[in-house]
């Protein structure tokens, strides 16, 4: 059997996965496990069986809501949680497709922002986000009123020490 | 007392309510706060979900900037307090890892202080106690569940000062302003509040359980400590019943303080709590 893809879960999530003997306790308590195609722990035996191709082509890397009740819970102090983390750094770095676009393409925009101003702001994450997911109209329910009661400031704040954050994305290569 | 304080950018923007409450309330107790010079984002699930050395080295860089003054760390955003837990986790617990942020960081870490979360602060702190004998106005007659979520709480090893399972410390403090405090077993199950805006149908769904629960225990109003939580329960209530008001504890602190500032953070929800307040006898809102 193919180790390589389990090896590289392991080392970059600090985990041991083999140690999961499928009890099904993480999945139990997944509070998004009926959106899954497979479920936290099945995603566990895919990758003990090297499946990587259906792991990081599945949805559930990215419908994980990193909740960490799986890692509190597991009888072998597993944590899927990080297993979930390293994932989609796996399938970000490597480039797969998947079915959920959106979350990706959310998390390189607020990186981005953070990246250039050091703090989030809020204003440009919706808009850009909302250019990019081709979804304009979404949440301005609630968007229109947040602007409107001074919640969400138009103009981005920006840190002084921009050179030590800059110098943090560069060091730990994002 | 006096503490090292980071605001964060949820409780400075969508979660304002946070930030100006946990100041109103921790100086009408007599503690002062000493926000972070200039303080950067901690990261947030976006760094954690993709890259997990900028999830340590993005937060480590603001406990370099408290280790300065060696006060403890305030972070009343539960996310935030999170982030930065798991970063002081690693650095005194990983000596290699510790080592390699201390480069992309630039510093040299001493951990002469400690991360802390404002409901670990006033029940161990301050103590119920003094919250009791500050109350001027008892909150008797609000009906509500205390709702901790995730991030509080789990993983508990490096996060929990509370128990992860059933954790008592946010009811208590609810109980020690008059209010009448339902029993619930959902305060730590998960709101979606992480895919509130990448995965909006979960959240939908996740928030339409824990509301339903918190009516079934009897409860008008969700009191939480988390301004990711708070953003997800009120946005994804759905349906044509009336929406149930989500509210910070430390808000319901100020009120019961009698804080003059009160009426203006409940004009920035996008639930209105003024109505369910009503049933406060001496109208409070
Ligand atoms: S709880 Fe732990 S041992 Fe059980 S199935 Fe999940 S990961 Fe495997
Ligand atoms: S962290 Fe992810 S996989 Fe684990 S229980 Fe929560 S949602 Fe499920």
């Amino acid at each position: 059997m193919d180790t390589t893809f389990s090896a590289q879960v392991n080392e970059l999530s600090e985990q041991t996965i083999e140690l999961c003997y499928h009890c099904h306790k993480c999945t139990a308590g997944c509070p998004v496990a009926v959106e899954m195609e497979f479920g936290p722990d099945r995603v566990l035996r895919l990758i003990q069986l090297g499946q990587k191709d259906r792991v990081l082509g599945s949805g559930d890397i990215w419908v994980c809501a990193s909740c960490e009740t799986c890692a509190t819970r597991c009888p072998n102090e597993i944590s899927v949680a990080a297993v979930m983390d390293a994932l989609r750094a796996i399938s970000m770095a490597e480039g797969y497709a998947t079915p959920e676009p959106d979350a990706p393409a959310f998390h390189r925009l607020f990186l981005g922002i953070v990246g250039r101003f050091g703090r989030m702001h809020e204003a440009s994450l919706m808009m850009i986000y909302k250019l990019k997911t081709r979804k304009l109209m979404a949440d301005m329910d609630s968007g229109i009123p947040m602007i409107l009661k001074g919640k969400i400031p138009i103009l981005p704040h920006r840190v002084r020490g921009m050179n030590e954050v800059k110098r943090i994305f560069r060091e730990t290569g994002s | 007392m006096k503490l090292n304080y980071y605001p964060g950018c949820s409780a400075t923007s969508t979660g304002q309510e946070l930030d100006l409450s946990v100041r109103a309330v921790l100086a009408a107790l007599g503690v002062e706060l000493q926000e972070l010079e200039d303080w950067s984002c901690c990261g947030a699930s976006s760094a954690h979900a993709t890259n997990r050395a900028l999830a340590v080295a993005l937060p480590a860089r603001n406990l370099a900037i408290a280790q300065r003054s060696g006060l403890d760390l305030l972070a009343p955003c539960a996310a935030c307090y999170s982030r930065l837990k798991t970063a002081d986790y690693v650095m005194r617990h990983d000596a290699t890892k510790k080592g390699e942020v201390e480069a992309q960081v630039a510093f040299e870490f001493t951990g002469s202080y400690q991360v802390r979360s404002p409901i670990d602060v006033v029940v161990r702190d301050i103590g119920l106690d003094a919250v009791r004998s500050r109350v001027l106005k008892p909150l008797a007659g609000l009906k509500a569940v205390g709702y901790y979520g995730c991030l509080l709480v789990r993983p508990p090893e490096v996060v929990a000062f509370d128990d992860p399972e059933h954790p008592v410390m946010l009811d208590q403090i609810l109980g020690a302003l008059g209010m009448e405090v339902c029993r619930w077993s959902y305060a730590t199950d998960c709101c979606g509040g992480g895919l509130n805006l990448t995965k909006s149908s979960v959240a939908v769904r996740l928030v339409g359980r824990l509301t339903q629960f918190a009516r079934e225990a009897g409860a008008d109003a969700i009191v939480t400590a988390c301004p990711l939580c708070q953003m997800s329960l009120e946005m994804r209530q759905t349906g044509n019943g009336s929406r149930m008001p989500v509210v910070y504890f430390t808000e319901l602190m100020g009120l019961a303080f009698g804080l003059k500032e009160t009426s203006g953070w409940w004009k920035k929800h996008l639930v209105d709590p003024r109505p369910w307040l009503g049933a406060l006898a001496a109208g409070g809102a």
